[in-house]
């Protein structure tokens, strides 16, 4: 039963939020779409004026907001499968019965990546990978290979801010797969268990079934994160060597911040936002229709 | 035969739950250890493991350069921004969880898409507003922009957590001649104070952790920490022990509040995605 409740008690319950959230959300989204509109630079406040959708053609043709854009695209076609490999791999390892009190600590270090500060990821980066003075050099001797120029080298620069997204974001896909393969009923399991030896028939045709909720929430919420990478690329490179590391959220905060081009940026944010959630969609309409 | 082969896969298991745990935990080992170390040490090539630890590091960046005062705009910004969005969360996330109305579905996704809007969308609108209206480098700028994320996440950990709440306490409050707003206050509200403590954790993680707001927003008297944390890598002389003594003091307060929220922090971070 469902209480019947005065209009008047809804709105006091809801308005405070409501207002917020449109105060800080929506005003400013609207003033972005306006602000596009127009040429406007903070350097130049005289040249400002209303230029339609002049912002949104120079963006659209514009060869380095295309490559920032491809260059997210690869970082997200890169790491991602490899976490989604690593990560199945983990929760595999997790939910099997057995060692409980190390599956606890493990599942709690698993935990420390993703809550660190992004900045401080990128900070520990420049830390770990320099050429001389960092740990992973000294490593990678250890096996026989030569000191790399991680953050120096464009494509070095580029491998390392993967290898930094793999390590920050494995555990978070490990522990949302983990979830998902407690969904499985454990009668199911136990039965297919009986049927095959193959751990793998087990997880193709048992437990994948349950793990597609996860998987989708996995690649819309890497999609939407990784639009919006820039702390740690920011940190780690300031998007360089050149542009090499130039992501995104890097070159609109670039344009904006330093460039002090703001009618550009807002333009470019908004195509940005646009595609974020055309993807969510496409995904939710592709992978659920899969399910039924 | 089939013990010693259960065994040895046992041990197999173990090491890589090992090599799991290494994998998560040593770049922090390597932060607090190199934040232990003088810049000479830090500038050994190679690296070295065993040496001396000294704090000097932490005391020159808490009081030589400035890093205290950037902690506690942290905290304060934190800590205000996640007061006010339990303040103004939890009512409607009642009223999403108890009350029937129109819309009501498209109101819930509203809130929680807020999830998926990069940073760097609102960052300039919201630099343009702040200058005009002389908000710009106050506490209140970043504590009002952080509700853009803080709000979302007690309104969808609460709302669960009031549906968990059965409905028969309100019902019998109601014959009794109590207001929407007791039950709420009285009934509700403190049985639901396990996500409002999950939800605050969270919330406090978020707003310790970003930067591009506060980079853009507050650059000198509100600045926090991580953006403080930025500045010291300009330059050509890069202090790697101050960096990693701030970056540890940063750090250290998150991961407490990670681990105490540990089986939420997925969930937070899920937000919108899964049901």
């Amino acid at each position: 039963m469902t209480l019947r409740v005065p209009r008047r008690t809804i709105a006091a319950f809801l308005g405070p939020a409501v207002a917020a959230l449109a105060l800080v959300g929506i005003a400013p989204l609207l003033y972005a779409v306006w602000k596009s509109l127009h040429y406007f630079n903070l350097t130049k406040l005289a040249q400002q004026r209303f230029v339609g959708l002049d912002n949104y053609a120079s963006v659209l043709t514009d060869p380095v907001f295309w490559q920032a854009m491809g260059r997210t695209a690869l970082l997200f076609a890169i790491s991602v499968p490899v976490q989604i490999a690593l990560g199945l791999t983990i929760a595999l390892v997790l939910h099997r019965p057995g060692l409980t009190f190390w599956k606890t600590l493990t599942r709690l270090s698993l935990v420390l990546p993703m809550a660190t500060t992004y900045a401080v990821v990128g900070l520990l980066a420049q830390v770990m990978l320099n050429e001389k003075y960092g740990v992973i050099n000294q490593m990678l001797g250890w096996i026989g290979v030569d000191a790399i120029n991680f953050i120096g080298d464009p494509t070095n620069a580029f491998i390392a801010v993967i290898l930094w997204d793999i390590w920050q974001w494995t555990p978070f896909v490990a522990l949302v797969l983990l979830a998902g393969l407690s969904t499985v009923p454990p009668e199911i399991e136990e039965a297919a268990k009986l049927e095959t030896r193959s751990d793998w028939t087990v997880l193709r045709h048992v437990q994948l079934p349950f793990l597609v909720p996860s998987l989708v929430a996995i690649l819309i919420l890497r999609t939407a994160d990784t639009l919006k990478l820039f702390d740690m690329p920011f940190t780690m490179t300031r998007g360089g060597p050149g542009s090499a590391t130039e992501f995104i959220a890097v070159l609109i905060e670039r344009v904006g911040n330093r460039q002090f081009d703001i009618g550009l940026a807002a333009a470019q944010s908004i195509i940005m936002l646009a595609l974020t959630i055309f993807l969510a969609r496409l995904y939710i309409k592709v992978f659920y229709k899969e399910v039924r | 035969m089939a013990a010693p082969l259960q065994r040895r896969a046992l041990w197999g298991e173990a090491a890589i739950l090992v090599l799991i745990g290494l994998f998560c935990v040593f770049p922090f080992y390597w932060m607090v250890t190199t934040s232990l170390k003088t810049q000479i040490i830090a500038l050994e090539s190679p690296p070295v493991w065993l040496f001396t630890p000294t704090l000097a590091n932490y005391w020159e960046v808490l009081f030589e350069d400035k890093v205290a005062p950037t902690l506690i705009n942290s905290i304060i910004v934190a800590v205000c921004t996640t007061g006010l969005a339990v303040a103004l969360g939890t009512p409607a996330a009642y009223a999403l969880a108890r009350f029937e109305f129109r819309g009501k579905q498209d109101l819930w996704f509203w809130f929680i898409t807020n999830r998926f809007v990069s940073p760097v969308v609102l960052a300039f609108p919201v630099f343009l507003i702040a200058r005009e209206t002389g908000l710009r480098d106050t506490h209140a700028a970043l504590i009002l922009m952080y509700l853009t994320f803080t709000l979302p996440i007690v309104i969808w950990i609460c709302t669960d957590q009031f549906r968990s709440i059965p409905r028969e306490l309100d019902e019998a409050a109601l014959l009794e001649g109590a207001s929407q707003w007791t039950i709420f206050r009285r009934i509700c509200l403190p049985l639901a104070m396990p996500g409002v403590a999950v939800s605050s954790i969270l919330s406090f993680i978020f707003s310790w952790n970003e930067l591009l707001f506060a980079y853009i927003l507050a650059p000198k008297a509100a600045k926090t920490a991580p953006a403080m944390a930025v500045t010291f890598m300009e330059g050509y002389d890069v202090p790697y022990g101050k960096i990693m003594a701030t970056s540890t003091l940063i750090v250290v307060p998150v991961l407490i509040f990670a681990m105490l929220a540990s089986k939420h922090l997925v969930r937070g971070l899920t937000m919108g995605a899964v049901k």
